[in-house]
């Protein structure tokens, strides 16, 4: 069957397409976005978690037909909401995962990525405030990771949040 | 294999009646695990989720109707007041990904004794909506649940909704697992008290082969508890209702836990979750007088 459906902003169309097939699949396998990664297939570990519609699920729980028509947000997808002008530019939840070595093999950083974007964007970005430890811990216990032991991740969410609150206080009247 | 997509509720009907033996599919978090490792290869998907309604929620006469296809992350949010029991159940749920899109109509639909919903439709007394091309059922929770796996829903059939009755009194759920967060309950627990009809509910998940009540312990509740005056149970009351939900629950052995265990934890949880119901009742007493 074809799927059509927007890609970071940009309609892409998969043919070819088995119906029992995941998105996750697709993005990897037919239209060229191996940004999401597959460590499990069964929910388990959130290295595939993409936005759809809007909220965060793990791409590998959602058959690609689900998604004809809607709206899909890939870690690529992250940089390019926030470049200026021409140069592409890391987002913020990027840089402070570079910054405070988030990243060891980054199998992971992908989907912890879009689940901490999302977090902090429903928090500090909404004027909400930096979040606290334990709503950072909730919000990214569905990423698995083997390597960090998830402290750097931790302080890179927390900088990245509090960067986005006081980018949010300049803006604000 | 083919993937049906209606647009409208009976659309959705009309396809499941034609095709009896198509795997519905909303939030797809227990669907495609069992796609992805091929463990089972349907003849057709019927995906639901294009049809708006299952996805709502709201008042219906005295009751709340929630759509089969309101995720679990809606419910936190949105029905804490209505049916906290149901709402303390669905933060227990996986993860936030898979609560933004796992259903209570799922749940329904797999019907796995260890799903977390269960407990809570249980002992509020819920009512299942289950609809076809013929016409529509109403199925009350406490007679849906058949065999492992199995339940009152006909093959041509769809779960619509569940229809929970207005809360009147306090509601716990506990539920035991390995850690907090991605945990299958090794066992649950859910206690109503229910000030307008002067009665207590249970609902036991993860200890039998179908989700549980604890009849016995109902009974026992409802007859000792001080509905009129919000007196305190006695310690000896609440350990009996905890002897009670344990004898009740029919486990097994298996890599979760032990079917001891499962006893223990159901005693304990049954206990606690009773004391906090009472607390909470006393509390609404006084608010009250
Ligand atoms: C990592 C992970 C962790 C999990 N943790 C938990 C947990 O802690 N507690 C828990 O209870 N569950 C858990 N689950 C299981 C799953 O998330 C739940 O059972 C969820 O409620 C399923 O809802 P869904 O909408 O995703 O169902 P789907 O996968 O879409 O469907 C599930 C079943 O219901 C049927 N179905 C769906 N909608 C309807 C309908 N309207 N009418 C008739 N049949 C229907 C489907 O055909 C299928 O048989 C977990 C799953 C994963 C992947
Ligand atoms: S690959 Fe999807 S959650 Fe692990
Ligand atoms: S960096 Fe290796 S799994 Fe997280």
């Amino acid at each position: 069957m074809r799927v059509t459906f927007t890609v970071n902003g940009e309609r892409m169309t998969a043919d070819d397409v088995w119906p029992g097939e995941s998105l996750l699949y697709v993005l990897r396998e037919r239209l060229g976005l191996p940004g999401s990664k597959n460590a499990c297939e069964q929910g388990e570990c959130g290295s595939c978690t993409v936005y759809l519609d809007g909220v965060t699920v793990c791409s590998c729980m959602v058959a690609a037909g689900q998604c004809e028509g809607r709206e899909v947000g890939t870690v690529e997808g992250l940089a390019d909401d926030h470049s200026e002008g021409s140069e592409r530019r890391l987002c913020a939840v990027q840089e402070a995962f570079a910054e405070a070595g988030a990243v060891q093999c980054g199998f992971c950083t992908p989907g912890l990525l879009v689940q901490a974007d999302d977090l902090i964007s429903r928090t500090a970005g909404a004027g909400r405030g930096v979040p606290e430890d334990p709503e950072i811990r909730e919000a990214l216990a569905g990423n698995l990771c083997r390597c960090t032991g998830y402290e750097k991740i931790i302080d890179a969410v927390r900088t990245a949040a509090r960067r986005e609150h006081e980018q949010v206080g300049q803006e604000a009247p | 294999m083919e993937f049906l997509s209606p647009a409208t509720w009976e659309e959705a009907l009309a396809a499941k009646s034609a095709h009896p033996d198509a795997v519905p599919i909303m939030g797809g978090t227990d669907v495609m695990v069992e796609l992805n490792f091929d463990q089972h290869r349907p003849s057709a998907l019927l995906d639901l989720t294009r049809v708006a309604e299952l996805a709502e929620w709201g008042p219906d006469g005295s009751r709340v109707r929630l759509g089969a296809g309101v995720s679990y992350t809606t419910i936190i949010q949105r029905l804490g007041k209505h049916a906290p029991a149901l709402a303390q159940a669905a933060r227990t749920v996986a993860s936030p990904q898979i609560r933004n899109r796992g259903t209570v109509g799922g749940n329904l639909g797999g019907a796995s004794p260890a799903g977390d919903s269960h407990p809570p439709l249980l002992a509020a007394d819920a009512v299942i909506e289950l609809a076809s091309v013929h016409g529509v059922r109403h199925v009350a929770a406490r007679e849906f649940y058949l065999g492992p796996r199995r339940t009152a829903r006909r093959d041509d059939e769809l779960i619509a909704a569940v229809l929970l009755p207005e809360r009147a009194g306090p509601q716990h759920f506990c539920k035991i697992g390995t850690r907090n967060a991605m945990v299958i309950a090794v066992a649950s627990f859910c206690v109503t008290l229910d000030a307008a009809t002067r009665t207590a509910g249970t609902g036991i998940g993860s200890a039998g082969p179908t989700p549980l009540r604890a009849v016995a312990a109902e009974e026992f509740l409802t007859a000792e508890f001080d509905w009129q005056g919000a007196g305190p149970l006695s310690e000896a009351a609440v350990r009996h209702f905890g002897e009670l939900v344990a004898s009740a629950a029919r486990p097994i052995d298996d890599v979760r836990g032990s079917a001891d265990y499962r006893k223990h934890a159901l005693s304990v949880m049954a206990r606690r979750a009773l004391s906090w119901s009472v607390t909470d009742y006393r509390k609404g007493e006084a608010q009250c007088a």
